[in-house]
C-alpha cells in the first residue's frame, strides 16, 4: 500500500465459461506508471477477457483486483477505474455510436462532467493527436477502417486516462495506419497494455512482453 | 444502414428546439388520429404539407417513405369500401361498394398521410441524440429513453448484419425457393441475426460504460429557446388549436 507508482495489481485471477472452465486459471500481474506491456497469445486464450476483468465488465470467479491502491470488486468501484483507464475495443464499430466525430470524442469528457468550452478544446487536442483534424462533422460509420480506429483512439485519449488498454489495435489495418498508431503511442505520458498477435508491433511499442498460455501469464524472454 | 437523411438539411424547421417539435408532432398526431371529420383531416394534411415545405426536405425521399405507408393503405381500399353498410354505388357480384365505405377509407388515407408527413417534417429532422436529449428534458423516464436509443442502435446493427449475411449466402450459391432447405436457411439467418445483434449491443453497452456512461446522455450543443422557437411554437400551437376547434366546436 502507499505505492503511488503501482496502478494495477491482479492476484490469482480465475475465470472460466461453462464450456472452458479454466480460460484464465491463475493470473497474477502488476502494472506501474510508465510501464508499456505487451500481451501475446493464441485466439481464444482469454486475452480480451483479461482486459474486460480489469475494466470491471466481467467479474472473475476468484482472485483480487487492486487498481490505484484500492481493491475493486463491486460495480461502483469500477466507475472511478473507467474514468482513468482508456479501453480501445477490438472492433472499432463497437465503440463508435454518436452521429458525428466531434460528439463521439466529446462523449467521454461530457460524461465526466466537463464544461462545454473545456470539451471543445479537449476534442481538438485529441483529434490533432490522431491526425483527424477537419473530420469533426463527419459521420463515424462512414469512415474507413483506419480512420475509425484512430477516432476510437481519440475518444479514449480525450478522457485523459492514466493508462490505456488496447485490444488488438492493429488488427486489419494497413501499414501506414499501423505506423500512425505507433507514432500516437510514442508519447512519454502514456502507459499501456497492448494485446496483439503481432510480435513485431509489440517489440516496437512495448518494453515488457507476456504470453498467455493455458490460462497463465508468463513473461517472454527478450532475445 | 439507417440513414438519417432528413437531418442533414438546414432550414427553419431543422433549427427549432427539438422539444417543441416533439410535443407538437405528438399533439398533431393524436388530434388527427382521433378526428372523425374529413375537414379536420384535410386541414391537418395542409398543415403537414406546409411544415414539409418550410423544412425543405428532399421530395423524392419523402415520397419514397409515403409510398411504403400507402402500400398498406392500398390494401384497405381493396376491402374497406365493400364492408360498410350504406348507399350502394357499385355492385360487383355479391359485393356492394358504399358511399360511406369510400368516405371512411378516404378519411383513413388522409389521416394516415397527414400524420406521417407531420412526423417526417418535425421528428425526422432531429438527430437521434437530439431526440434522446429532448425526451430527457420532457421528463420521459430514463429507462424508456435507453430502450428507444438501443432499439435504434440494434436496428442499425441488424440491418448491417443482415446485408452481410445476404452477401455470404449469395457467395455460397444460395438460391431461395420453396423448399425445406430455404426455410431452414432463413431460420438460421434469423437466429444468427438475433445472436449477433445481442452480442454487438452488449459490446456497445460495454464501450459506453468504459467511457463513463452512467445512464445520462449529454449533448454538446445545448438547447436554447430563442425568439424564433417561440414564434414557430406559437404558429404550431395555433394551428393545433384551430384543428381542435374545427373538430369539436364547429359543426359542418
Amino acid at each position: 500500500m502507499g505505492n503511488n507508482n503501482l496502478i494495477l495489481n491482479l492476484k490469482n485471477i480465475r475465470f472460466g465459461y461453462p464450456t472452458i472452465p479454466k480460460l484464465l486459471d491463475d493470473i497474477s500481474f502488476a502494472l506501474h506508471q510508465g510501464d508499456r506491456i505487451g500481451i501475446i497469445g493464441p485466439n481464444g486464450s482469454g486475452k480480451t477477457t483479461l482486459l474486460y476483468i480489469i475494466m470491471g465488465l466481467m467479474k472473475p470467479q476468484q482472485g483480487k483486483i487492486e487498481i490505484f491502491n484500492k481493491e475493486r470488486s463491486l460495480e461502483k468501484d469500477f466507475i472511478e477505474v473507467r474514468e482513468k483507464i482508456g479501453f480501445l475495443f477490438q472492433n472499432s464499430d463497437d465503440q463508435l455510436f454518436c452521429p458525428s466525430v466531434r460528439e463521439e470524442v466529446a462523449f467521454g469528457p461530457l460524461n465526466f462532467g466537463k464544461k462545454k468550452h473545456e470539451v471543445e478544446g479537449i476534442v481538438q487536442k485529441a483529434l490533432r493527436r490522431v491526425g483527424l483534424i477537419g473530420f469533426e462533422q463527419r459521420t463515424p460509420y462512414n469512415l474507413s477502417g483506419g480512420e475509425k480506429r484512430r477516432l476510437a483512439m481519440a475518444t479514449i485519449l480525450a478522457m485523459e486516462p492514466r493508462i490505456l488498454l488496447l485490444d488488438e489495435p492493429t488488427l486489419g489495418l494497413d501499414e501506414e495506419t499501423v505506423e500512425r498508431i505507433v507514432d500516437i503511442l510514442d508519447s512519454p505520458d502514456l502507459s499501456y497494455i497492448i494485446i496483439s498477435q503481432c510480435k513485431d508491433f509489440l517489440k516496437r511499442t512495448t518494453t515488457t512482453q507476456y504470453a498467455i498460455d493455458n490460462g497463465n501469464i508468463v513473461p517472454i524472454k527478450q532475445t | 444502414m439507417i440513414e438519417e437523411e432528413f437531418v442533414k438539411d438546414n432550414s427553419l424547421i431543422h433549427n427549432i428546439d427539438p422539444r417543441i417539435k416533439i410535443v407538437c408532432a405528438l399533439l398533431y398526431s393524436c388530434l388527427i388520429a382521433v378526428s372523425n371529420k374529413l375537414s379536420v383531416a384535410l386541414l391537418g394534411l395542409c398543415f403537414a404539407i406546409m411544415i414539409l415545405a418550410v423544412a425543405r426536405l428532399n421530395i423524392a425521399f419523402v415520397l419514397k417513405r409515403l409510398l411504403i405507408v400507402n402500400v398498406f393503405i392500398f390494401f384497405l381500399w381493396l376491402t374497406l369500401p365493400f364492408s360498410f353498410p350504406g348507399n350502394a354505388i357499385m355492385t360487383i357480384g355479391n359485393l356492394k361498394m358504399t358511399e360511406q365505405g369510400i368516405a371512411y377509407t378516404l378519411l383513413l388515407t388522409i389521416k394516415c398521410n397527414a400524420i406521417i408527413i407531420v412526423n417526417i417534417g418535425l421528428i425526422s429532422t432531429c438527430g437521434i441524440f437530439q431526440i434522446v436529449h429532448a425526451l430527457r428534458h420532457l421528463a420521459v423516464p430514463d429507462k424508456l429513453i435507453h430502450l428507444f436509443f438501443f432499439l435504434y442502435r440494434y436496428a442499425h446493427i441488424l440491418l448491417f448484419e443482415y446485408a452481410k449475411l445476404k452477401d455470404t449466402l449469395k457467395i455460397r450459391g444460395f438460391k431461395p425457393n420453396t423448399s425445406v432447405h430455404t426455410y431452414r436457411t432463413y431460420g438460421s439467418i434469423i437466429g444468427a441475426l438475433l445472436l449477433k445483434g445481442y452480442e454487438r449491443s452488449e459490446h456497445i453497452h460495454k464501450a459506453m460504460i468504459c467511457r463513463g456512461f452512467k445512464g445520462k446522455y449529454w449533448l454538446l450543443d445545448h438547447f436554447k429557446i430563442t425568439k424564433k422557437d417561440i414564434v414557430v411554437a406559437g404558429i404550431l400551437a395555433l394551428s393545433i388549436i384551430w384543428l381542435g376547434i374545427v373538430q369539436w366546436a364547429i359543426t359542418i
